[in-house]
C-alpha cells in the first residue's frame, strides 16, 4: 500500500505542477461564474437550464481531466524511461498500475471538489440555499463513475502506444456508452436475432455511466435524494468494474516490454 | 581457425568462500518477432555466470552483444525464455530481489517535475526507509555527487551531467549491497566521468558489489576486478583482468577485439 501511495502522490504532484489543470479549472470558472451572473429574459426560472449547463460543463471538464491525465501517465513513463529506475526498486508491475489509477483517481476526486465548491457557491449565492447532501451524493456518484473511466483509460495506455490515439478513443467510448449505453436493449429488439444478441451482450458488458450520469438531473431540479442504499450499490457496481478493468490492465503490462 | 576464443575458465579465480551476488544459470533471452516470416531473435543464449561479494565486475561486449538484456533479465524488465537468475538467493522475478540493488540507466530522464531531493524521497520511501534515516540519506548521497547545491532545483532545469549524477544518488538511496549500472559514464565529458568513475571506486572500497557495463576499456582495467565479455549473445570469456592480460600477452582493447572477431575476415 505504501508503494502505491508513492506513485499515487508522484501523479497528483505531475498534476498540479503542469499548467493544464489551472486552464481547464480557470475556463470552468469563468464560463459558470459568467452564466450565473447574468440574467436571461428576467426569468427566474431560467436558472435550472444554466445550472444544467454548468453541470454539463463540469462533467466533460472532469472527463478531459480523467482521460488526458491518465492516458499519458504509463506512455510517458515509458517514452521517458522513468519506468526503468521505478521497476528496478521493489516495485511489482501491478503497484505501478494501482498506483498510477489511485494517484488520478484522487487527483480528479481534487479537480471536481474544486469545481463542485466552486459551482455550489454560485448555486447558493443565486439560489439562497444548498441542499449539501444532493451535492455531496452527486459529488460521490461522479466520482465513482470517473474512476471507471480512469481504468478503461489505464487499459487503454498499455494497449495503444500513442496516448493520443487512447484518449480519442476512451473519450469516443465514454461518450458513445452515455448516449446509447441505455439504449441498446431498445435497439436490440428491432434487430436481427444475432445481431440482437450482439447487442444485448454488449448491453450486459459494458458499464452503464449513464445511470451516474443521470444523478446530474436531480441537483437540476432539486429533487430528492437517491435512498443512500442505492448510493452504496452503484458505488459497489464501479468498483467491480474498476477491479476487472484494472486486472485486465496488469495482464497486459505484465508481459510488456519497456523498451523498443 | 576461428578468431573467437571459446570461454575460457582458466581464470575464473573467484575465491570458494566468497558469496555469489548474482547466480545466471543458463539464460537465454529471445524477442519475438514482429509479423510473419519473423522468428525472433536470441539476444542470450545459455549463459552462465556468477558474480561474487564486493568485486567490482565489467560486463562488455559489441553493441547488441546481450548486455542490457542479460541486465533486464537482472531487473525483472524481461522474463527469461530459458534458464534463471537469482540475486542473493531470490529469483529476479520476485520484486523483492530488488530490495538491496541500485540501478542506473543507460540514458534515463527523472520526474522532470520534482526537485532532487523530492526525488530521493519518492524513491526512499518505496524502499520503506523510516523518515528521520531518509533525510540523512539523502543529505549523504547528494553531497556525494556534488548536488548539494541543485538539492531544490527542478530536474528539468539539470545538465547532462548532472542528470546522470542524480541517477547515480537515486541508485544509491537505499544503501545498496549490489549496484548495476549500465554505461555510467555514457556521454558525459571528461571531469563528469572522472567523478563516476570515483564514487565507483569509493563504492568499491566500501565492500559493495559492483555490475557495470561500458565501452570505456581504460575506465574497466582501472576499475574491475572481473570482467566478462560477451558477443552475439554468448559468454565469451570471464575472469580477472590482470589473468586475461596474462593469457592473451596483450591489453584489455586488444583481448577485446581479438575476442569479438575484429577486424572481420576479408571477403573473397
Amino acid at each position: 500500500m505504501n508503494t502505491i501511495l508513492c506513485l499515487a502522490g508522484i501523479v497528483i504532484k505531475e498534476l498540479y505542477r503542469r499548467k493544464d489543470f489551472y486552464v481547464l479549472f480557470v475556463l470552468t470558472a469563468v464560463i459558470t461564474l459568467m452564466m450565473a451572473t447574468v440574467s436571461f429574459f428576467h426569468q427566474a426560472g431560467i436558472v435550472r437550464y444554466l445550472k444544467d449547463i454548468c453541470l454539463l460543463l463540469i462533467w466533460v471538464s472532469s472527463l478531459v481531466i480523467a482521460i488526458v491525465t491518465t492516458a499519458r501517465q504509463i506512455p510517458a513513463e515509458c517514452e521517458s524511461r522513468t519506468i526503468l529506475p521505478l521497476l528496478a526498486k521493489p516495485v511489482s508491475r501491478w503497484q505501478v498500475v494501482a498506483g498510477k489509477f489511485t494517484g488520478c483517481w484522487l487527483a480528479c476526486g481534487l479537480a471536481l471538489a474544486v469545481f463542485y465548491l466552486f459551482f455550489g457557491a454560485v448555486c447558493a449565492a443565486r439560489e439562497g440555499h444548498l441542499p449539501l447532501a444532493q451535492y455531496l451524493q452527486a459529488f460521490w456518484l461522479q466520482w465513482a463513475m470517473l474512476a471507471i473511466v480512469i481504468s478503461m483509460a489505464l487499459l487503454g495506455s498499455v494497449l495503444f502506444s500513442a496516448p493520443s490515439a487512447n484518449a480519442t478513443i476512451c473519450f469516443t467510448v465514454v461518450v458513445a456508452i452515455l448516449i446509447v449505453g441505455a439504449y441498446l436493449q431498445k435497439l436490440a429488439a428491432l434487430q436481427a436475432p444475432l445481431a440482437a444478441w450482439l447487442l444485448t451482450l454488449l448491453y450486459f458488458t459494458i458499464p452503464h455511466l449513464e445511470w451516474f450520469y443521470a444523478v446530474r438531473e436531480r441537483l437540476v431540479f432539486d429533487q430528492d435524494l437517491i435512498p443512500w442504499a442505492d448510493c452504496a450499490l452503484a458505488t459497489a457496481y464501479a468498483a467491480a468494474y474498476v477491479a476487472l478493468i484494472l486486472c485486465g490492465a496488469w495482464l497486459v503490462f505484465r508481459r510488456k516490454p519497456l523498451t523498443a | 581457425m576461428s578468431i573467437v576464443a571459446p570461454t575460457t575458465t582458466a581464470s575464473r579465480a573467484a575465491p570458494a568462500a566468497r558469496d555469489a551476488v548474482i547466480r545466471i544459470q543458463g539464460l537465454a533471452v529471445q524477442y519475438r518477432g514482429r509479423g510473419l516470416g519473423h522468428s525472433g531473435t536470441l539476444a542470450v543464449n545459455n549463459l552462465d555466470l556468477e558474480i561474487y561479494a564486493g568485486e567490482a565486475f565489467g560486463f562488455l561486449g559489441p553493441n547488441g552483444a546481450g548486455k542490457t538484456s542479460t541486465m533486464q533479465v537482472l531487473l525483472g524488465f524481461q522474463p527469461p525464455t530459458r534458464g534463471a537468475a537469482f540475486i542473493y538467493g531470490v529469483d529476479v522475478r520476485q520484486p523483492i530481489a530488488r530490495q538491496r540493488i541500485g540501478y542506473l540507466p543507460e540514458t534515463t530522464t527523472y520526474y522532470k517535475f520534482l526537485t532532487a531531493e523530492e526525488l530521493l524521497r519518492f524513491y526512499g520511501r518505496i524502499f520503506r526507509i523510516r523518515p528521520a534515516d531518509l533525510e540523512k540519506r539523502i543529505d549523504a548521497v547528494l553531497k556525494l555527487v556534488d548536488l548539494d547545491g541543485a538539492r531544490k532545483r527542478l530536474i528539468k532545469t539539470y545538465s547532462k551531467g548532472m542528470q546522470q549524477r542524480i541517477g547515480l544518488a537515486q541508485a544509491l538511496i537505499n544503501n545498496p549491497d549490489l549496484l548495476i549500472l549500465d554505461e555510467p559514464t555514457s556521454g558525459l565529458d571528461p571531469p563528469g566521468r572522472m567523478k563516476v568513475r570515483e564514487i565507483i571506486q569509493r563504492l568499491k572500497t566500501e565492500g559493495r558489489t559492483v555490475l557495470f557495463s561500458s565501452h570505456e576499456l581504460g575506465e574497466v582495467e582501472t576499475v574491475c576486478d572481473r570482467i566478462a565479455i560477451i558477443d552475439r549473445g554468448e559468454l565469451r570469456v570471464v575472469g580477472s583482468v590482470a589473468a586475461l592480460v596474462k593469457q592473451y600477452q596483450m591489453d584489455l582493447e586488444r583481448i577485446f577485439l581479438k575476442i569479438i572477431g575484429y577486424p572481420p575476415p576479408a571477403q573473397p
